[in-house]
């Protein structure tokens, strides 16, 4: 086995293309239980804790963030709250503290489980994943990226850049099933974002489809829904019945499975459970905006 | 490979490290501190936590590799020469301790808690220590210890 340690980003990215066989490692907390249990034996390992440009977050021109792959959820959770309100949530709830000091955004989209906390809520919030090799960079719409159980579209020799936020454009929210407070994987988990300049919905489900997911019928039913009442401008009451819908749609947009974590049945009930209270409390701070 | 570092303040050296190791390994059985313990080796009790550049961690998911030229602290540094840390302490007169298996990774937890919040509530506390699992005492003796731990070290 190698163990390769790059200094840069450019080092990172000629390694991943000389040693196809390496698996990169970041916070180690997804990969190293595979080697301790002998589950996966690599040709080597891509240490990437040593190169600069995945550690550090940034706005962008149009008052997003590219936050680079290596920033760990503890820092996410301390430093974004206001310009990641959603994925601040999720990494909240994310393991333990020792997990959360270590675990990457990157990590988690590069393991690509339905049940990644980050991805519900990259998902609601139109994320891009900026992935790049020797050959160049691209940047992937986060919904494109999962592609299967634990699959995605990073090619061999690509590497995680960095993940793009859009500024944030109203309540963001994320809520998750589990057996306790801490250290689960969730049974479901759901992210929800309120646009309210573009009068959109962002609503994604984890845990409860071979990939995460949009649930789009739910996205664009409360769409419409608050278009017709007027509610994105009034900001007055949201109809328990709109909400209770949307929770149903939501549940509907899922294709669960039963396993030992939870049952299908459990899973789509949990998911509207989830989606209506996240409405409630995204709604409830769209109107507190107003004021 | 060989592997640099320090630990407890002083340089060390692991030769023949094998490249897919954790540092917890290369603690415990190269470099002869059996203080954290190894119980799951997938981050889930927290026996294995050490400070890593000031970072409380799994050790057991730490590439031994990743550890090169960084500093770690475990829990044979928290005593200096035969004086126990406060946290000991409290550890022992409340009872926090029966088996043993959890405590060396709760100490450190504790450590680094109290550094960063001398009072913590409650909650803080159960928060703090979410990912060190005990089997034997129920955690009323370990919230006793942190308690205690803290009064002191506001003395
Ligand atoms: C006890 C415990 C509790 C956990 N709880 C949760 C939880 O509540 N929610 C949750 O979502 N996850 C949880 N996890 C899983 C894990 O912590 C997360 O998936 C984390 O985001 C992984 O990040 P990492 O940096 O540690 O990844 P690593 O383990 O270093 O890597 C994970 C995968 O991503 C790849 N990779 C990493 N960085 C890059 C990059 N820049 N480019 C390309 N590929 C890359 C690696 O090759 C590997 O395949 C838990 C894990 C443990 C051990
Ligand atoms: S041995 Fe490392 S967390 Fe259990
Ligand atoms: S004292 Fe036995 S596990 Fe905690």
């Amino acid at each position: 086995m190698e163990f390769l340690a790059p200094t840069t980003w450019a080092d990172a990215l000629a390694a991943r293309s000389e040693h196809p066989g390496a698996m990169p490692i970041a916070g180690g907390t997804d990969l190293m239980v595979e080697l301790n249990f002998d589950r996966h034996r690599p040709e080597g390992l891509l240490d990437l804790t040593r190169v600069p440009e995945l550690r550090d977050w940034q706005r962008t021109e149009d008052g997003g963030v590219r936050l680079g792959a290596g920033v760990t959820f503890a820092r996410v959770m301390t430093e974004l709250a206001d310009l990641a309100p959603g994925l601040a949530m999720a990494s909240r709830t994310v393991g333990s503290p020792q997990i959360r000091v270590r675990g990457t955004v990157g990590g988690n989209l590069g393991s690509a489980s339905p049940a990644g906390d980050a991805h519900p809520v990259l998902l609601a919030v139109d994320a891009v994943v900026e992935v790049e090799s020797v050959r160049g960079s691209r940047q992937v719409p986060v919904a494109e990226f999962f592609t299967g159980v634990k699959r995605s579209s990073l090619e061999p020799d690509e590497l995680i850049a960095a993940v793009l936020l859009p500024p944030v454009a109203g309540p963001q929210q994320f809520a998750k099933i589990g057996t306790r407070n801490a250290m689960v994987i969730a049974v479901t988990s759901f992210g929800l974002a309120l646009h309210g300049d573009r009068r959109t919905v962002g609503a994604a489900i984890g845990s409860a489809a071979p990939t995460p997911r949009h649930a789009a019928t739910a996205e664009a039913f409360l769409a419409a829904a608050l278009d017709e009442d007027g509610l994105w401008e009034s900001r007055g009451d949201l109809p328990d019945a709109t909400a209770t819908r949307f929770g149903d749609l939501v549940a509907a947009d899922a294709s669960p499975i039963d396993d030992v974590r939870g049952t299908a049945a459990y899973r789509r009930h949990a998911l509207s459970v989830l989606a209506r209270r996240t409405l409630g409390w995204a709604w409830h701070d769209y109107r507190g905006e107003a004021a | 490979m060989r592997v640099d570092l320090t630990v407890n303040g002083e340089r060390r050296q692991a030769d023949d490290v094998w490249e897919g190791e954790s540092l917890l390994y290369v603690l415990r059985e190269r470099l002869g501190l059996p203080g954290s313990k190894n119980a799951c080796e997938q981050g889930e009790c927290g026996s294995c936590s050490v400070y890593l550049d000031g970072d409380v961690v799994c050790a057991c998911l730490v590439a031994a590799g990743q550890a090169q030229g960084r500093d770690v602290m475990t829990v044979e540094g928290l005593a200096t020469d035969d004086v126990l840390h406060p946290v000991q302490t409290a550890f022992l007169e409340t009872g926090a301790v029966q088996c043993g298996f959890c405590t060396p990774g709760l100490l450190v937890a504790v450590h680094d808690l109290l550094a960063r919040d001398p009072s913590p509530d409650d909650d803080t506390v159960r928060e703090a220590l979410a990912g060190n699992l005990c089997r034997c005492t129920g955690y009323e003796k370990i919230l006793d210890a942190v308690r205690l731990a803290a009064e002191r070290g506001r003395g």
